[in-house]
């Protein structure tokens, strides 16, 4: 019933002038948009300072001295006998090797007519990597019928004069430094000039193998990142079914009841759990009880597995949860199986956030460094490419982030670049994985 | 007040109401104190009901008198909600739902549903209908599966509308097209009983309309049951009509019967507007 004493709508005031109310509402909107916009920004900053960190320190590690030098592989010192036989061959040791690039290099110096202090080929020393000479001795090998002839080879410069190309080696820097002296640097710009030193793309960063403390101009990751492969092999493998079932038979069969709800509340727990603690777990039962080998990249998948199991059910138990129930009851409906109509229609429909959830968990697992340490993936391990693939899961290996982990805490400061350079890498392949991922769900997904 | 309602026992829809024979056919489904319970909650009260063979039953009531629950209770749909428990006996043919040995699914491709919101599988159209009888063995190869595929299109009245796009994906039909997809999927397992739960509320009139006619048609094959809050529609379509109120099955009989001359109070209240 209308009310009688009712005397129309309105205060009279206009539409155009705002009232008191209504300003301070504005002002509150707009207080709230500059809140949201500078937390964006900021984010955005940090974003922007941590990329530019990363890739201005990292970039280096890409780039390496090289000195292009030809060298007289001399019958007299390699191969006594004068008979080519590969195991005599062998039985010179890079030591035999060492004097022929320092003559070759100090001839090199005296064709250019460089005005050096030095006298003799020895002093070459300090410009070249202990590597050079099993660079040679290995090429040797591979070709023992060349032996007597004299052949090119870019060898790596030593980490000092490779810093010193890079700026991070100066006079003043080196002037206790017992391994090169100021006369080495004033040799380096002059065989610059010449062009037999120069700087090139080092691609035995990405795809070479750990080296020594003071040999930071050999290290590379590519071993330590054939370790974090076939570790997210044992996780991929592992987890995804595991945790798929799981997901699904807790989410579409399970009862529900104070059991399942008790699992529940343990899978969020342990998805809060921190990954240090895994590693002690893997340690007490994958080493020291079930007895598998340290430092091996099964060992390490298996704890990472157990570190990505929660993520992948909790994200799986999500997308099944996010499936309309009336695509269940139209399966139902037409006599479908429990089991039929999870699996024809409500596991396709939820696979692309079950995709996106494994390949978060993976990224995360790639990125994780904490139970490595316990298990023994860190050290001076990924010296060596496994031989096989059985090899590449149970011989020690280290991974990616431990690597890093590694070079960053070893004392040459060479090494400080390879960290870095190391962690673009390491971007890069998490990088690579967000992207799939997008992709993944991207050509799954259906609209209705 | 409203003058309009206070119109007495007079007929007060202008539906045509059809005279059938009902009582000519044999009994499809029978319902003895069948309880439900949702919980701690009583919802359904010793409803019994028997349902005939091709005639539609329609079910009336108001919101949340457990029409709908009582639908899904003769499909046991309701097995896959956790807390339901039913009680009391439900037979087809003579057999009773609930017996243990019964496996819902063989009951399911026995007794179809249709659903409320349109629920085409997120598939093709042929896909759509084809996967009933598919998981139910029911064709020996691609050629009778696309013959089923068109009869069950036909059946429910969408063949000419969607013959040339049988591979586009069902959801992207008008609503009104893709319930009688779901339609057409439904009866494509060959049910014996298809029970329809609200087909037509998210349905335009036209959409309706069509959707009555094909009910209509079902029913010289089929035993119908379907739940309906339009009045009109269930004086439009059905020969029988239980009026469901507060869980209890209020009053049960031939729609004319219901509609102009019902016994309860409480049927007459509702049809008259009162309550509800």
């Amino acid at each position: 019933m209308t009310d009688a004493t009712y005397q129309g709508g309105g205060n009279g005031s206009s539409l155009v002038a705002s009232d008191a109310r209504t300003k301070r509402r504005n002002a509150s909107e707009a207080r709230f948009r500059i809140y949201g916009l500078a937390a964006i920004g900021a984010g955005i900053f940090f974003l922007v300072v941590l990329l530019t960190a990363i890739v201005s320190n990292g970039i280096g590690a890409f780039q390496q001295t090289f000195i292009e030098v030809p060298v007289y592989l001399d019958p007299a010192k390699l191969d006594k006998q004068g008979n080519r036989n590969v195991d005599d061959i062998k039985k010179v040791s890079t030591f035999g090797y060492t004097p022929l690039i320092q003559a070759a290099l100090w001839q090199q110096v005296q064709n250019e007519g460089i005005a050096t202090d030095y006298t003799k080929a020895g002093d070459m020393k300090a410009l070249i990597s202990a590597s050079a000479a099993a660079q040679v001795r290995d090429w040797v090998i591979a070709h023992p019928d060349r032996i007597g002839d004299t052949v090119d080879f870019k060898i790596l410069a030593a980490s000092r004069v490779d810093g010193y190309l890079k700026d991070r080696v100066s006079r003043e820097s080196i002037a206790e430094d017992k391994n090169i002296d100021a006369g080495h640097l004033d040799l380096t710009d002059a065989l610059r000039e010449a062009g037999i030193v120069h700087k090139g793309f080092n691609t035995d960063f990405i795809f070479g193998s750990d080296a020594s403390e003071s040999r930071a101009e050999q290290a590379g990751l590519g071993v330590s990142m054939l370790g974090s492969l076939f570790m997210m092999l044992v996780v991929l493998l592992l987890a995804l079914p595991i945790g798929v079932a799981a997901s699904i038979y807790l989410e579409e069969f399970a009862a529900k009841n104070w059991f399942t709800d008790f699992i529940e509340v343990n899978i969020s727990n342990l998805a809060a759990v921190p990954s240090i603690v895994f590693g002690i777990l893997g340690l007490a039962v994958f080493i020291q009880f079930a007895h598998l080998p340290q430092s091996a990249p099964l060992v390490g998948g298996l704890v990472l597995t157990l570190m990505t199991l929660p993520t992948i059910i909790i994200s799986t138990r999500a997308s099944l949860k996010a499936v309309p129930p009336s695509i269940r009851d139209a399966a139902l409906g037409v006599g479908a199986s429990k089991m039929q109509a999870t699996f024809h229609h409500v596991l396709p429909l939820a696979m692309p956030g079950i995709l996106t959830g494994t390949i978060i968990g993976l990224a995360q697992a790639l990125g994780e460094t904490a139970p490595l340490l316990l298990i023994g993936m860190v050290g001076y391990i990924a010296t060596n490419y496994p031989d096989g693939v059985v090899a590449g899961f149970m011989s020690p290996n280290s991974a990616m982030p431990a690597q890093i982990y590694e070079w960053a805490k070893r004392a040459d400061p060479a090494y400080y670049e390879r960290a870095w350079g190391g962690i673009i890498i390491l971007l890069v392949f998490l990088l690579a994985m967000n992207v799939i991922a997008i992709i993944l769900r991207r050509k799954f997904e259906r609209r209705w | 007040m409203d003058a309009k309602l206070d119109k007495g026992t007079e007929p007060m829809y202008d539906a045509p109401l059809r005279k059938t024979d009902v009582e000519a056919n044999a009994t499809k489904i029978a319902a003895k104190d069948v309880q439900v319970y949702y919980g701690d909650t009583h919802a359904i009260k010793d409803v019994s009901v028997d349902i005939l063979d091709k005639t539609v039953t329609a079910f009336i009531g108001p919101s949340g008198c457990g029409k709908s629950t009582f639908l899904r209770c003769l499909n046991r749909m309701n097995d896959t909600i956790d807390v339901c428990r039913v009680e009391g006996l439900i037979q087809l043919d003579g057999e009773d739902i609930y017996d243990k040995r019964v496996d819902p699914v063989q009951l399911r491709a026995k007794v179809g549903m249709v659903f409320q919101k349109p629920n085409p599988f997120p598939k093709s159209i042929y896909d759509n209908v084809a996967y009933g009888p598919k998981i139910h063995g029911l064709a020996k190869n691609k050629a009778d599966l696309d013959e089923i595929v068109e009869k069950a299109l036909r059946r429910g009245a969408i063949w000419d509308e969607v013959k040339d796009r049988l591979d586009k994906p069902g959801t992207g039909l008008s609503g009104g097209q893709q319930q009688r997809l779901c339609i057409a999927r439904a009866v494509a397992t060959e049910p014996e009983v298809l029970l329809m739960d609200e087909p037509c509320s998210a349905l335009d009139p036209i959409a309706t309309a069509q959707v009555e006619e094909l009910i209509d048609e079902l029913r010289s094959q089929y035993s119908v049951v379907i739940v309906t809050h339009s009045m009109q529609q269930a004086a439009r379509v059905s020969q029988k009509t239980a009026f469901f109120h507060l869980g209890n099955l209020v009053e049960y009989g031939e729609t004319s019967q219901i509609f102009t001359n019902p016994v309860d109070p409480r049927t007459e209240s509702y049809i008259t507007g009162r309550i509800g």
